[in-house]
């Protein structure tokens, strides 16, 4: 069997389980750049789209020009090439992580890279809220962060899990270009290792394990957000 | 007489939408007392919910005084200028006291009934258990301790409102502020959750603001009305008064809408009986209130004046437990005694209008 395994796909024995190239490091690079990223780029997002309702002309604490502004970091933002993203705040990343190549390097441009996705998802999610229950609520006395955290996070709950869900989707995808910047991970298998050496069963099992990442992430999401609606 | 409880007095509300000026509510004035149970009917775009939402300041004027329980929550003159305003501290402290229920319900879809309520005490300075106690009665209050688990998707709309009441309720509020509560209910359900606001009016004293498009909720239980068009209130008085004599042509038709006498008017108009009326007969309508009833007066007017009284269609309402009552008659004898029979019923403060006299 495994002779059989080696003879068929020689090039994905090659690069073995550990080591700088090996299949499980490249798994727990993507891991680390997925989760690392949907970390802060989503406590950004949440902030960005939390403020974006807040502040809207209809929120429960209006404000054109903080709304403006972050309108227009998010739009600006968004409007950015990912690839072009990771080499134009390549200073930026040097200065916040002290290196500008590896994991911890994609982490910074992953974080701006995702964070406006978020924030727009979060923006949707949230305006689904019914603005008659946050009426309901000021009219009872609740206070501003009662509002923000009783009503609307906790009301949006399984929207918002939907929409992380797409987004940490999206990100695995991103992280797979982070490659460019030596982060490594299954992106940088599948094109580098695979791909370039004309290595077909390396970038295979490499989009393999990528579909199955983005499978789970879904089958959870889906029943996480299953599991917190009552509507 | 003390102070009413809440004094709106010469509220403007103005929204300016980009090129557009909208005065939705326009120098109204509206005084509510203590125990009143005061419903404001108009139709839907006449600017009520927007006048309710200036008493808790969910919408602030553009101008005149909001003033609850004797503290001023808003003052500002015509032009908009001078304002004074309670902090938002003191106003989320005061809107405690003064519960709001909605069309809609507007109850939390991701919290239990007993969280939903427990949702209005969060910020109650009562110790835990007797928080768990105090939404354990408000639940028994509105009957629905065997819901106390279950989220809103799992109840029907009459139980929902019922949830939403003892939200508003659990700050022990002075002030209700019900806005169409019963628009999105079946008639049924309508008539137990106005049964149930009366026996929170009467029981406790709860001074209820009520607006709504149907004269018949009014009618149940209010004991004043405003009647309002196009941001300004046109009609008001006691509910006696409004449905014995309405003077506006609104306050007929909503009127009408809760008795349908009109309806019957046409109805019996086109009968045989009517339409062949013998030149000795006259067809009228009596309308009247209160104690008037009390004495027969339609075999009165055989007895004193030998006139016969057809009776073709009666309606009566017990409104406030008094009767308010429309007949349609046909009445027949001489020119001279039904003459007299008109004047006596008169005197006895029954309203005649003759709709066809007889050729």
């Amino acid at each position: 069997m495994s002779k059989w395994f080696a003879d068929t796909f020689p090039n994905v024995v090659y690069q073995g389980w550990t080591g700088d190239t090996g299949w499980l490091t490249a798994i727990g690079q993507t891991f680390y750049m997925t989760f690392g990223s949907a970390l802060f780029g989503g406590i950004l997002g949440l902030i960005f789209g939390m403020g974006l309702i807040i502040t809207s002309s209809n929120g429960i604490s209006p404000n054109r020009t903080v709304f403006w502004i972050l309108d227009k970091v998010v739009s600006t933002f968004r409007a950015v090439p990912f690839i072009i993203l990771l080499a134009a705040i390549a200073p930026l990343t040097k200065l916040i992580v002290g290196t500008q190549i590896g994991s911890t390097a994609a982490l910074v441009p992953l974080s701006l890279g995702v964070f406006p996705f978020y924030a727009r998802q979060i923006q949707v999610a949230l305006a689904e809220v019914d603005s008659g229950i946050v009426e309901a609520a000021q009219a009872i006395g609740s206070s501003f962060w009662d509002i923000v955290f009783g009503v609307y996070l906790r009301e949006g709950r399984s929207e918002i899990i939907r929409v992380s869900t797409v987004t940490l989707i999206s990100l695995i995808g991103l992280t797979a270009m982070a490659g460019a910047i030596g982060a490594g991970g299954l992106g940088t298998m599948a094109l580098s290792y695979g791909y370039q050496r004309y290595a077909n069963d390396t970038t295979w099992l490499a989009t393999l394990l990528v579909l199955v990442f983005v499978l789970i992430v879904q089958v959870v999401g889906d029943i996480l957000a299953k599991k917190f609606s009552h509507k | 007489m003390s102070n009413p409880i809440i004094a709106l007095d010469n509220i403007n509300v103005t929204f300016h939408q980009k090129k557009r000026t909208i005065e939705a509510v326009k120098n109204v004035s509206v005084h509510v007392e203590r125990g009143d149970v005061y419903g404001i009917v108009g139709y839907s775009g006449a600017g009520k919910s927007t006048l309710v939402r200036v008493i808790n300041l969910l919408q602030e004027p553009t101008s005149g005084s909001v003033i609850v329980n004797d503290e001023t929550f808003f003052q500002a003159d015509s032009e908009g200028a001078k304002k004074t305003r309670i902090t938002n501290n003191d106003l989320r402290n005061r809107r405690r006291k003064i519960g709001m229920i909605f069309q809609h319900f507007n109850l939390l879809n991701e919290r239990t009934v007993t969280e939903n309520v427990a949702f209005a005490l969060q910020n109650s300075e009562l110790p835990a258990k007797e928080k768990a106690e105090k939404v354990r009665d408000l639940l028994a209050l509105v009957d629905l301790s065997d819901r106390a688990e279950q989220y809103p998707s799992q109840l029907s709309g009459g139980q929902k409102q019922r949830v939403a009441i003892a939200r508003a309720l659990a700050n022990d509020p002075e002030i209700l502020i019900s806005d169409e509560a019963t628009s999105a209910l079946d008639p049924k359900t309508t008539n137990q959750i106005l049964a149930l606001l009366k026996k929170l009016n009467k029981e406790f004293g709860l001074t209820i603001v009520l607006i709504t498009h149907e004269m018949q909720a009014v009618k149940e239980i209010a004991n004043k009305v405003a009647v309002m068009q196009d941001g300004e209130i046109i009609e008001r008085g006691s509910l006696l008064d409004i449905f014995a004599q309405p003077n506006e042509q609104l306050t007929k038709e909503f009127i009408e809408t809760a008795t349908n006498i009109d309806k019957a008017i046409a109805t019996i108009s086109a009968q045989p009986l009517v339409t062949n009326l013998k030149p000795n007969e006259l067809f009228v309508r009596l309308s009247y209130v209160g104690d008037t009833t009390d004495e027969p007066l339609i075999t009165g007017l055989f007895r004193d004046f030998q006139v016969t009284a057809n009776i073709l269609y009666g309606n009566i309402e017990i409104l406030q437990d008094t009767p308010v009552g429309s007949l349609l008659i046909i009445l027949a004898g001489t020119a001279e005694q039904v003459k007299s029979a008109i004047a006596t019923l008169a005197d006895h403060h029954v309203v005649i209008e003759v709709i066809k006299g007889g050729k």
